[in-house]
């Protein structure tokens, strides 16, 4: 863990908020706690990584959970194909290190067999929860890790910390189990499983502070750098296997960054200059919009985007 | 190294709000967000287009936290939603739960880890069945702090007679459930129109109390006291065997309360070994302390017999027992009967049991308890007798909520059905006890 060690003095953070330091601490103690719950009580956990920044973080908590022992869980990578390269790197390195055992699942499989239909817009986003449901079930995972956080979006902030799926993965949010104290309860009957989300209480500022103070690695990608993108529906997306700009989107080289990590055909960037940590930080506490509002053209579709598709067994 | 951590949260406050369906809750959360600009641009604009949609002349800010689709539709909120907001003297974990009766078992989930609760009235209905229900609740849980808004004001013509009545009758309520009269707090409020949420309302020159924002920003929270009994549930052994940790063998868990220092003489439980805590670790080096909130590893002088379900404790000891005398609230549709079959949640240890008595049923509305009732019925709560198939290490809820918590789980489908509580935490169920069973 050469990569983690604290330093002796956090970095000093701009200000304004939670008293970083002893919030940080009780998030960290909070999300290690349930790690260690799950590895207690259930047979197959795995961590879904996407190769974002909130997975990213899930992962370097694991490792201190279970730290100096190995992280005892494989990871889930649910593949749409349409990837940042900087971002597969990224995971293939993580995962070298870490030593885990990586398990993919590519939305491609399920087009090409015919279990999945390519959608008339491009966009892989919806398609990945079959390919996750199978893998699940494929795999005989029963905990299954998700980095979503409550502040996230409306139908996120109902969720509880350990979710039950039945065995179509469905939620149903009027179902859900009372969580009470610190208590989790992750009982199931066989097909179920539970999605597991240690980051709930965490915002996207918590998340920032956190990987400034632990030193943690990201994709290239969430840093400022000069790409080439077009407009589209109010957001910057960028060419790639997944299409380019249609007639009359005219392409024009900006210096961006991503707020999230998605697929790439409706994930957008912002225009930024954030080239590090702190910056993205004193950004993020700048910023008028929320980080789906601002990159994600899948929870505009409706008012209720997230909780169909959550419904549906999304992440 | 020995590294120092604050871990200090004071300065963050867990709060729930509760109240009856059409109390204007999600509103008062919304306005809450609102006023304290918490609510970013994308947000607003969703909101705006949604109340445009809905015909609506202004902002149903209420939109901003009723996030289901049968939420919306309804006009009600369902279930637990959690917000975040900061101002610049303190941040909040929010927990908006609902008025509905069907769904008080989410109310359940939001105050079970509350350091304050705001209760919210219809200023024109005044306290009603599900207000002391809630406060009945709440007490129960021990949340230590309340609120009482009083909603709607503005539609009384700010009439401070009907304010200072319904102020008077929670207090004389809540006080009997056991809260101290300083733990309690009334504010005249109007969500829909901003008056003494944020700002003081020009219109209640007879209040001159904080308003809700200036309370929820100065009211003390009560820390964990560093004198009490540590508690440390063994949640998992950490065992590496590699070539460069061949023999480490850890403790993993979260410190339930109390403080440990290397050095420490612990014993376990329920087995009753002892030993001594020679290092606190973790990944970032080994503390000179722990403290209730924490997750550590600890290492032991002795090799002991360690498993996950085992609990570390120093200092005064738990009670050791298989016959549990406990208060539960009930959360399933399904009634509870004497002799039912369950399994029982405490720390990390689950064990089967048996319901061998329902001693008391408590009557959250008149305050009173009636001996030997034939079930528990949803939102019900009573005292109960349970054995369990192995002893546990508890706690009175009262003294350590953490030890003295537990869950009661249907042994068919898992589901949580009750939440548990180790001993009397209501006076009232307490003065019962003391008739039947008379002391010195």
């Amino acid at each position: 863990m050469s990569t983690e060690t604290l330093p002796d003095t956090p970095p000093d953070l701009p200000g304004g908020g939670r008293p970083a330091e002893a919030a940080l601490d009780a998030l960290e103690s909070e999300a290690v706690h349930i790690f260690r719950e799950v590895a207690g009580e259930f047979d197959r956990p795995v961590i879904l990584f996407s190769g974002g920044k909130d997975s990213t973080v899930l992962v370097h908590l694991a490792r201190k959970a279970f730290w100096p022992a190995p992280v005892p869980f494989p990871l889930l990578h649910v593949d749409t194909g349409h990837n940042f390269p900087e971002v597969l790197e990224f995971r293939d390195a993580l995962v070298a290190e870490l030593g885990v055992r990586l398990v993919v699942a590519r939305v491609q499989d399920w087009i090409d067999d015919g279990r999945l239909t390519e959608r008339p817009d491009g966009t892989r986003n919806p398609l990945q929860t079959v390919p996750l449901l199978d893998s699940i079930t494929e795999h005989r995972f029963d905990a299954v890790f998700g980095g979503g956080r409550r502040d996230e979006e409306r139908a996120r902030a109902k969720e509880r910390v350990f979710s039950l799926r039945n065995a179509f993965g469905q939620w149903d949010p009027r179902r859900q189990r009372p969580e009470l104290w610190n208590l989790y309860n992750g009982r199931h009957r066989p097909g179920e499983h539970v999605r597991v989300f240690p980051l709930s209480n965490w915002t996207e500022l918590d998340v920032w502070r956190y990987i400034a103070r632990e030193n943690i690695q990201l994709p290239s990608i969430y840093y400022a750098h000069r790409r080439e993108v077009y407009r589209r529906d109010g957001m910057l997306l960028t060419s790639g296997p997944w299409g380019g700009p249609r007639e009359g989107e005219a392409v024009a080289e900006r210096t961006v960054r991503y707020r999230t990590v998605g697929d790439g055909s409706c994930t957008g960037a912002v225009e930024s200059e954030a080239r590090t940590i702190a910056d993205v930080i004193a950004e993020v506490q700048a910023s008028r919009l929320t980080e789906r509002g601002a990159t994600r053209a899948d929870d505009r579709l409706s008012e209720a985007a997230m909780e169909d598709r959550k419904r549906e067994g999304y992440f | 190294m020995t590294r120092e951590r604050s871990h200090s949260t004071v300065d963050l406050l867990r709060l729930a709000t509760a109240g009856s369906v059409d109390d204007g809750k999600s509103t008062l959360v919304g306005r809450l967000l609102y006023d304290t600009k918490s609510v970013l641009a994308d947000q607003l604009d969703a909101v705006h287009r949604a109340s445009v949609d809905r015909g609506l002349a202004t902002p149903d800010l209420s939109l901003l936290v009723d996030g289901l689709r049968s939420e919306r539709e309804q006009g009600i909120t369902i279930d637990v939603a959690y917000r975040y907001f900061a101002t610049p003297r303190r941040s909040f974990v929010l927990a908006d739960t609902p008025g509905h009766v069907q769904y008080t078992r989410n109310t359940v989930t939001g105050a079970s880890t509350a350091q304050l609760a705001i209760l919210l009235v219809d200023a024109r209905k005044g306290v009603v069945e599900q207000t002391r229900r809630h406060a009945a609740v709440l007490a129960l849980l021990g949340v230590p702090r309340l609120v009482l808004a009083v909603n709607k004001i503005d539609l009384t013509g700010y009439d401070e007679t009907t304010f200072a009545l319904i102020a008077k009758e929670f207090t004389a309520h809540v006080t009997a459930l056991g809260y101290e009269e300083s733990a309690v707090l009334a504010v005249p409020v109007s969500a829909l129109l901003g008056d003494n949420v944020v700002e003081r309302s020009g219109h209640t020159p007879w209040y001159d109390g904080p308003t809700l924002l200036e309370h929820l920003e100065t009211v003390p929270v009560r820390e964990d006291p560093d004198d009490a009994p540590f508690r440390f549930p063994v949640q998992y052994v950490i065992r590496p065997r590699t070539a460069e940790h061949p023999d480490y063998r850890g403790y993993a868990g979260q410190v339930a309360s109390g403080v440990v220092r290397p050095g420490q003489e612990i014993t376990l439980y329920p087995s009753g070994l002892r030993s001594r805590v020679t290092r606190i670790d973790t990944p970032d080096g080994p503390l000179a302390e722990a403290r209730a909130g924490q997750s550590v590893t600890l290492l032991l002088a002795d090799d002991l017999d360690i498993a996950r379900g085992d609990l570390v404790g120093a200092g005064e000891a738990p009670q050791v027992t298989d016959e549990l005398d406990a208060t539960l609230c009930w959360l399933s549709e399904k009634p509870l009967r004497a002799g039912a079959r369950v399994l029982v949640k405490h720390g990390t240890r689950t064990v089967p049991a048996i319901v061998t008595e329902l001693s008391a049923l408590f009557d959250e509305q008149s305050l009173s308890v009636s001996e030997t009732p034939q079930a528990l019925s949803l939102n019900e709560i009573g005292r109960v007798q349970l054995r369990t198939a192995e002893p546990l290490p508890v706690d009175p809820y009262t003294a350590l909520p953490r030890t003295g918590a537990f869950l009661v789980v249907d042994q068919a489908d898992g589901g949580t059905v009750a939440a548990g509580l180790v001993g009397a935490p209501l006076p009232v169920l307490e003065t019962r006890r003391a008739l039947v069973s008379p002391g010195p």
